[in-house]
């Protein structure tokens, strides 16, 4: 029940979230006691697809989404794959981690420079020690960052240049493999791009060696190393983050999952698993959609996405998103970096979070670790190519199937639930990183992750101009194209 | 910025790739591009500091004309859905559709400028069964008039640039907007789709890699084989209008070095090919959808002569995915590498 003196607003447009997202909250003396998230924009890929031929998939599922492009095209062609009863090949399976890695990377990178850092080159925090450097550096369009960081960010793209012709959306991944056999001239060429970024993050992000920054694993052993490397921009998000308590705000459940990202054999490099007080295996089958509080119908109960639909419904009274509500086992889940180093057992991310729990300093402090986790490993994916081999096998697809395709997006788990018969798509359901994060609440009204994460929110008397609301809206560097598709 | 050349870009029904794409641009990047030209970024939804309420104010400026617009860029289609009301897309914070901004602000901007083939034409958005009642800024797929009338044309007396391609490539985009500051652009410079001629008067086929085997009818068969892809795997490239494979993309990428089939992305209902887009459909073994300025019979002729004709080198090759014999010089013992 709201109180006499509580007020309602609506907050939006959001930018800076790609893709459109707006706020309304509920304010009383200044904190905010309830949230509700609203996606507001419907385009119907589910049913686009459907009656469709499977291979299509590869050409529609990436354009759902301009910034995971990469990662739908994976799902898309892992989902494919268990159709078609095959696996990709060694080398092709290499490719794809490397250019999934590649659009992941760059997204952490644009997420926290373009996205997220800006906000503290507003003129709100002018009184502040670090904020002359900040909105040097920092400012939106004309920071000093974005000069270096768009060069290197596009020069390490060269890489979906190589192995995927183009990014965003190409129809290189492909369910056995990638199309692009590369030579050995090329495999020199892919290293030489890995390693040149690997300078630029040294250089400009840490200032210090990737490794050091892979081997930190306690809070105390973050704090030395600040201490020591105050130059670099993660050290300078450090002193904000102190300084601005950013620890404090933000935070949503403590149920972290994680599809598993870059499959290695038959592994992932970082596990598949759910984190809930301690790691536990993932069921997918506990995995159901709502659609209680979304302007969408046809569905009476919360379903498994192999059963699910997407219907809009514009008159749905007690709807106020065009998102879904997954849940798994009827529980809210976090899904994104803090969630994959959770489940993966980061000792420095499982003691931060021990400590403060998820929140915007933990979400920003895991996505930037991953850079210093992942680029080592993209050297070793390149290492292990095989010019000589091949990079893709191809198989006959089945009239009547299921197959699901589970990833790790940079933003969260992404998953694509198809169903095929008589050779053509009869169900096709997509469940985007986003949706998890911000969905509306559920049918036993528990909020999403975003809305739990607003929740007990000091704003202060001006809830438009807090620009808190927004740090914690970009921690989750949601995707709102991904979210409703 | 007094005289500065003032851009505001909105998204609507699309997938924010266009604006992933600029930021490929390399020498320079794509922000230095803009102000290195006098080009002032008055909103981006991914790239500007304004939020809520800052944004909104911008907004009323514009349409009160109170701020200058020069050009108004939108990326992604416009959703009348559903039953034409626009819901399908509101602009957050307010009670207006998007349809509704983007149709006024369009009075207000000397030029309407559409970013990518979903602004164009309704893209991908529009595919079957177009759920979102998705169309272009002035066409529906090949039909002229879309949210704006066929004979629309801005204050500045051009109809809407379309700027198409999936995603666009991020020099067509910033060339252009620099030409339109300079005021170096005029309506001879648009194709038949309004299109910019600077990119649309080349074929996706020149420059590709791949053009002995098309030469010869050496095909590839599967993904990842070297050969032509436009006999069997629904390569467009001999039709499709952009100069993918002499500007390149991420360095030095474009689909077809990529291995994989053009898709003819910067046409008009380019989403529904009509068959699967990775199949080549054929009657009577030939196939559909032949170099569009080649007369049929000529083609065939040439192409069962340059088949009788083929280089055991490229029909080898055509069907490997690695080069298995290089074109070296003739020795006594044959060929050699």
């Amino acid at each position: 029940m709201s109180s006499k003196s509580s007020t309602r607003r609506v907050l939006g447009p959001f930018n800076r979230v790609e893709g459109d997202l707006e706020v309304k909250v509920e304010v009383d003396q200044g904190i905010i006691v309830k949230a509700w998230v609203n996606s507001t924009m419907f385009r119907g890929f589910e049913q686009i697809l459907h009656g469709k031929h499977p291979h299509d998939a590869l050409v529609y599922t990436p354009r759902i989404c301009g910034i995971c492009s990469v990662s739908q095209s994976v799902a898309a062609s892992q989902a494919l794959a268990i159709l078609e009863g095959i696996e990709p090949c060694p080398n092709g399976q290499l490719a794809t981690n490397l250019i999934l890695a590649a659009e992941n990377m760059a997204d952490h990178l644009t997420h926290f420079y373009l996205f997220f850092m800006p906000d503290f080159a507003r003129d709100c925090y002018a009184n502040r020690d670090w904020f002359e450097t900040t909105k040097e550096r920092f400012k939106a369009q004309t920071g000093t960052a974005a000069r270096q960081v768009l060069p290197a960010r596009a020069a390490f793209l060269h890489l979906t240049g190589i192995l995927a012709g183009k990014w965003p959306h190409s129809l290189a991944i492909q369910p056995g493999g990638t199309t692009r056999p590369i030579e050995a001239q090329e495999k020199v060429r892919l290293a030489t791009t890995v390693s040149a970024f690997r300078r630029f993050l040294e250089d400009v992000v840490f200032g210090c060696a990737l490794e050091k920054i892979a081997a930190l694993q306690t809070i105390d052993e973050l704090k030395v190393w600040q201490h020591n490397h105050p130059d670099s921009d993660f050290s300078h998000f450090l002193t904000v983050a102190d300084d601005l308590k950013l620890s404090e705000i933000g935070q949503a459940s403590h149920n972290f999952m994680s599809y598993g990202a870059y499959t290695e054999g038959n592994e992932h490099f970082f596990k598949r698993g759910l984190w809930q007080q301690h790691y536990k295996p993932l069921n997918p089958e506990q995995i159901k959609e709502d659609i209680s509080h979304s302007w969408l119908n046809g569905q009476s109960e919360a379903k498994h996405p192999y059963q699910g639909s997407t219907i809009p419904d514009i008159n749905e009274d007690s709807g106020y998103s065009w998102c879904k509500s997954p849940r798994l086992d009827q529980k809210v889940i976090e899904v994104g970096a803090i969630s994959r180093q959770m489940v993966d057992g980061h000792k420095l991310i499982q003691q931060l979070v021990s400590q403060s729990g998820a929140n915007v300093q933990n979400r920003i402090i895991a996505r930037l670790l991953e850079l210093a986790l992942v680029v080592p490993e993209m050297e070793n994916w390149v290492k292990q190519l095989q010019p000589k081999d091949i990079f893709c096998i191809t198989a006959k697809l089945p009239d009547d199937a299921q197959g699901a395709g589970m990833i790790e997006a940079a933003r969260g788990s992404l998953g694509h639930w198809v169903r095929i018969k008589k050779g053509r798509i009869l169900n096709y359901q997509i469940i985007a990183p986003t949706t998890w994060n911000f969905s509306p609440r559920d049918s036993q009204d528990q909020p999403g992750a975003l809305e739990l994460a607003l929740q007990n929110t000091f704003v202060g008397p001006d809830e438009n101009a807090s620009v808190i609301i927004q740090h914690i809206i970009r921690s989750f560097d949601p995707c709102m194209v991904c979210t409703v598709h | 910025m007094e005289n500065s050349f003032n851009v505001l870009w909105l998204q609507s029904g699309g997938c924010g790739g266009c604006s992933m794409s600029v930021l490929n641009a390399e020498q320079p990047d794509f922000f230095s591009s803009f102000q290195l030209n006098n080009i002032n970024l008055l909103w981006h939804p991914s790239f500007s500091e304004a939020s809520n309420e800052e944004f909104l104010s911008l907004l009323l400026s514009i349409e009160s004309s109170e701020t200058k617009l020069d050009a108004l860029c939108l990326e992604g289609s416009l959703l009348r859905g559903p039953n034409g009301s626009g819901r399908f897309h509101m602009l957050s914070g307010t009670e207006r559709s998007m349809i509704n901004v983007i149709e006024s602000l369009s009075q207000q901007a000397n030029y309407t400028v559409a970013i990518g083939s979903c602004a164009s034409f309704g893209g991908i958005t529009m595919a079957h069964p177009n759920p979102s009642e998705a169309c272009g800024l002035q066409y529906e797929g090949k039909e002229r008039g879309g949210l704006l009338k066929e004979s629309w044309l801005s204050p500045g007396k051009l109809p809407v640039i379309n700027i198409s391609g999936c995603p666009t490539h991020p020099n067509w985009v910033i060339e252009s907007l620099i030409q339109l500051a300079m005021g170096d652009f005029n309506s001879e410079d648009l194709d038949n789709y309004n299109r910019p001629r600077s990119y649309t008067n080349h074929l996706v086929h020149h420059g590709c890699p791949r053009n002995e085997y098309y030469e010869y009818k050496a095909s590839a068969e599967q993904s990842s084989d070297l050969g032509c892809m436009m006999e069997h795997l629904g390569c467009l490239g001999t039709q499709a209008r952009a100069d993918c494979n002499t500007r390149l993309w991420n360095g030095e990428g474009s689909c077809l070095r990529g291995g994989y089939a053009c898709i003819n992305c910067t046409a008009p209902e380019f989403e529904e090919p009509g068959h699967n887009f990775t199949e080549t459909p054929k009657i009577a073994g030939i196939p559909l959808g032949l170099p569009t300025d080649m007369p049929k019979a000529w083609f065939v002729a040439l192409a069962s002569l340059s088949k009788a004709a083929t280089p055991k080198r490229l029909k080898v090759n055509s069907t490997s995915d690695h080069i298995l014999i290089s074109p070296g010089s003739k020795t006594k013992e044959g060929n050699k590498k």
